[in-house]
């Protein structure tokens, strides 16, 4: 058993971002308190560091660690994606933390930790790897969750998220234990091999379903997206805005590299129930969005709904003939969701006051006129979660609809469009309170926060009109997964 | 630079640059906004007479074509593709011309946030030129739903008291429409490799059964648009909601978005399902002519009527639309711009005296000819105009389309096109109704105590009437003479005819 230095390549961006966390735990100790900037920076500069690594990694396919972790275009795809979500999150934080008192140099290690167990996830071959990763990418969230203390609804965003989700990843190991029992293996690729030479499928399927279940917390899909509004309502926002997007990405990573590596064999029956997931999700969420009167709820919400049009992505798994490109609309997709998510957070985030004040709907109003700047990138992140153009939410849709009925859900794509349109109802009340009603809302004027607000509003509309090289790389992302 | 310089880019997008020198002035300049805006809508004007002068009528392909590849990877095949044709011609003409007079309508009625009114107003110039030109469905697709966007924030800022629910309630009916029509633009795509007009109806027949969902799927985003009856309930809200140059705009413009739709789509990407369909369309098109005029005459809300009496006029759009013969389809499109015109130049009447005296309810008019001569003589040309009467545009357009209906194999009943006819006469009613009322008789309340507040009613000043007159001419020169623009569109309708399967 020797490691080879093909096998540190594999893993060097994840070794070197948890080194630097690990590192920056130590120097942080040396950072004056009201000095916790320089934390953040350096955080930030980690993960540019590694975004460069992984960058510089694109169109290498190899697998280390004894098929433990796999690099390939997939995993350097989400990998960059979660490393970008990482820097906006932390310029999403930086003021906010401050301003909230709760400015600690560890809010900035945990998030590292937190992003090197995402990448890890979407680099896992081996259920055992993707219980490690899950677990290193969980237990800095649940901490953050529960960052403002003593604030009780932090604790209790922690405590529920923490409770939940271990139950979650008992899900996960159990199921793992299932498969394991069927095909002798915890490798996805053993579990492939031993699956086609006509395994007991009956373990194997219940196995795989108690994985989907686990993951199903993680990325809030219904059934399983009882703790999202409570967690996301009384975490502090700038850890919200980052598990909006970071927990939901990797989740969906590890989601579609163990299906679409271990189960192709079960897409007869996974089929079904992802197809029935994906709807609940997206008809559940966008309708319960519509009563919610505070932003963060109902972005909560919309996160659930949101998670179920990736979902469909991943329903026509099994079937050669479109999966590619279907997997590549959902990867897009991501990405589009990631940048509106996190710059309609920003804006919340700008908004929102001491002691949880100022998150209600009707707070926005008058924004239009008093800061147009800032309601006009709010304007275009409504936009976007509705699918409308021009975003890249619309151009994310449109992708994804396309491959959902390439693949013959016309049905399910029916269902997506028209909660699309129950979606509009309440994206545009944002809308129309910033701009068809009056007040006299006051911003916190935080460069970083601006700068993030402004880059991600940019690159939604812009994007939008050149995907091209977006596209392509998302189809050459998927390549080498099956 | 070969990309911006393109006529048809040039006129889609040149109403951009005076979105981005607004941006630079400062909101409380508002008269050097205005001017700005202006220019630039008259500007884009220009460029739109010169393609005119480009266009070559006898040529029934798409000239002046910019196809630039957009998105061509992972079996997608989008291109940035605009054309002109000549069904399409006179609707681009239309929109470039009814944005000044709007822009000009709003110098003293938009007081508020000048700045960002200018911008949304310019921003809906370039969706709607982009909706008319576009020739692939995904560019098509982005253009028809953008142009939502900036008529929402009209409605919904500067509307009336009820704008916030008329706005939103545009949005989602309009939105119902079009995401179904998403699905089918998509389907279209998968099954022909390409999102481009020409090429996918070059393609040939698609399966009978499925034709008939991707024509109803289409159907569904534009009859709401048209709006046909009975998916009209939106209008009369938006209508009465939105500021006058948001009226303009939408029934001048918006509406026929609707029935282009129907001509660019429709009709040649689904044969057979338009032929099948032709008498169901023709029913529902004369029970809207017949219902839009009753209720019309009904209305108590001058706005509200000339609201309802577009319900009727578009009906007639669509009788002549799905006849399906040269002339039905000829008389079609140019009762699009007739009633562009004459619904547009109501709704600017309407406009300048609400501006006076805030308020449109009809019975407390009276007697305003007396006190308005230049104002009430042209509300009668233009009432005439909407009503058809001969020798103005209204009565080119409908006879036109009746001869279509009554001779329509497609439709191949005659009943429609008699049923129809009671339109015309209902018109007159309801017009007249509505003229005699406000213009006529005894001296209405609202003389008095417009009076009581310290000013006498005044009547069109140079600005209003220099908004107006453009359009009078054009009421008179289609009325008088419309073959220059039957010849604009001839060889492209009678191409168009040539394609269908006709029984």
């Amino acid at each position: 058993m020797n490691l080879t230095p093909q096998d540190y390549q594999v893993l060097i961006p994840y070794i070197l971002l948890t080194a630097w966390a690990c590192v920056l735990l130590l120097v942080d100790l040396f950072i004056p308190k009201e000095r916790k900037s320089l934390t953040a920076l350096l955080s930030a500069l980690g993960l540019a560091i590694t975004l460069g690594v992984t960058l510089s990694q694109v169109g290498i396919a190899q697998t280390g660690f004894f098929g433990m972790a796999a690099l390939d275009g997939f995993s350097t795809f989400v990998n960059a994606l979660l490393l970008l979500s990482g820097i906006l999150g932390i310029a999403l934080a930086h003021g906010y933390v401050k301003r909230l008192g709760i400015e600690r140099g560890e809010y900035y290690t945990l998030l590292l930790f937190s992003i090197s167990g995402m990448m890890l996830m979407a680099q896992a071959t081996d259920l055992i790897m993707v219980f490690i990763a899950l677990e290193l990418l969980s237990i800095p969230l649940y901490v953050l969750a529960a960052f403002a203390r003593p604030r009780v609804s932090s604790e209790e965003a922690g405590m529920k998220y923490f409770l939940l989700g271990a139950f979650a990843t008992g899900f996960v190991v159990y199921g793992t234990a299932l498969v394991f029992g069927a095909t002798g293996s915890t490798n996805l690729y053993a579990i492939l091999a031993s699956a086609s030479n006509g395994t007991s499928t009956l373990l194997l399927t219940i196995g795989a379903a108690l994985v989907l279940v686990g993951f199903g917390f993680k990325v809030a899909a219904v059934p399983f997206h009882m703790w999202t509004p409570d967690v996301y309502q009384g975490a502090p926002t700038a850890v919200t805005a980052f598990m909006a997007s970071g927990a939901k990405i990797a989740g969906f990573a590890a989601l579609l590299r163990v299906f679409a590596t271990a189960f192709p064999a079960l897409a007869v029956d996974m089929t079904d129930i992802l197809w029935a997931l994906a709807a609940l999700t997206m008809i559940l969420g966008n309708i319960v969005a519509i009563s919610q009167t505070d932003i963060k709820r109902m972005l909560a919400y919309s996160s659930i709904a949101h998670a179920g049009y990736i979902l469909m992505a991943f329903v026509p798994y099994g079937n050669p003939a479109v999966r590619e490109v279907s997997i590549a609309a959902g990867l897009f997709y991501l990405v589009a969701y990631a940048f509106t998510n996190f710059g309609a957070w920003g804006v919340v985030i700008a908004l929102e006051k001491n002691e949880e004040k100022e998150l209600a709907i009707t707070d926005y109003a008058g924004l239009g006129r008093k800061h147009p700047a800032l309601a006009a990138a709010m304007t275009v992140f409504m936009l976007s979660l509705i699918g409308f153009p021009p975003t890249l939410g619309l151009v994310g849709k449109f992708y994804l609809f396309r491959a959902v009925i390439a693949a013959g859900f016309t049905g399910l794509a029916m269902i997506g469009v028209l909660t699309s349109l129950i979606s509009a109802y309440y994206y545009l009340r944002v809308v129309v309170t910033m701009y068809m009603k009056d007040g006299e809302p006051t911003v916190e004027r935080e460069t970083w926060l601006g700068l993030a607000t402004g880059v991600t509003a940019a690159v939604t509309v812009v994007a939008s009109l050149v995907p091209q090289s977006l596209f392509a790389w998302a189809s050459e992302a998927v390549l080498n997964l099956f | 630079m070969e990309f911006l310089l393109q006529p048809l880019t040039l006129l889609t997008f040149f109403p951009l640059l005076g979105v981005l020198v607004i941006l630079f002035i400062n909101a409380e300049a508002k008269n050097i906004i205005r001017w700005v805006a202006l220019v630039t809508s008259l500007i884009t004007f220009g460029i739109s007479l010169w393609v005119l002068t480009m266009f070559d009528a006898s040529n029934v392909n798409l000239q002046l074509v910019a196809r630039y590849d957009w998105i061509t990877v992972a079996g997608w095949n989008i291109q940035y593709f605009l054309g002109i044709d000549g069904l399409s011609i006179l609707l681009v003409l239309l929109t470039a011309f009814l944005t000044p007079i709007s822009i000009l309508s709003t110098w003293t009625a938009i007081e508020e946030r000048v700045k960002d009114f200018m911008i949304f107003f310019l921003l809906l110039e370039v969706g709607m030129t982009g909706v008319f030109l576009a020739q692939d469905l995904f560019l098509f697709y982005i253009f028809w739903e953008f142009t939502l966007v900036p008529m929402y924030f009209l409605i919904g800022i500067w509307g009336g008291p009820r704008r916030i629910y008329a706005a939103i309630k545009f949005f989602l009916y309009t939105m119902a429409g079009s995401i179904l029509m998403l699905l089918a633009i998509l389907w279209l795509g998968i099954y022909g490799g390409t999102f481009s007009v020409p090429d996918l109806v070059a393609l040939g027949s698609i399966p009978a059964d499925i034709q008939w969902w991707l024509f109803l799927a289409f159907t569904a985003a534009f009859a709401i648009k048209v709006p046909m009856w009975p998916l009209h309930s939106w209008l009369p809200d938006a209508h009465v909601e939105a500021p006058t140059a948001g009226s303009v705009i939408l029934a001048g413009v918006l509406l026929k978005m609707g029935t282009y739709g129907f001509l660019r789509f429709n009709i040649p990407l689904f044969p057979e399902a338009t032929v099948k369909a032709a008498p169901w369309i023709a029913l529902f098109a004369t029970i809207g002519i017949i219902y839009g005029a009753m209720v019309s005459y009904a209305q108590r809300d001058v706005k509200k009527l000339v609201a309802y009496s577009s319900v009727s006029h578009l009906g007639f759009v669509m009788l002549g639309l799905f006849a399906i013969n040269p002339q039905g389809i000829a008389g079609a499109i140019l009762q699009m711009i007739n009633h562009g015109l004459s619904t547009g130049a109501l709704f600017l009447l309407v406009g300048m005296i609400y501006e006076q005296t805030h308020t449109r309810e009809i019975n407390v008019y009276g007697g305003l000819w007396k006190i308005t001569p230049i104002f009430g003589s042209i509300m009668l040309i233009v009432s005439l105009s909407s009503m058809g009467l001969p020798g103005l545009n209204g009565f080119v357009g409908e006879f036109t389309i009746l001869l279509g209906a009554f001779g329509s194999q497609a439709i191949g009943n005659t009943a429609y096109a008699i049923i129809s006819a009671l339109g015309v006469i209902m018109a007159a009613v309801y017009i007249l109704y509505m003229f005699q009322k406000m213009f006529l008789g005894p001296q209405g309340e609202i003389v008095d105590e417009v009076k009581q507040h310290g000013h006498a009613l005044r009547d069109l000043n140079w600005r209003e009437i220099v908004t107006i007159v453009p359009i009078l001419l054009f009421i008179f020169w289609i009325g008088l003479y419309p073959k220059p623009f039957f010849a604009l569109m001839a060889p492209a309708v009678e191409h168009l005819v040539g394609m269908l399967p006709l029984p």
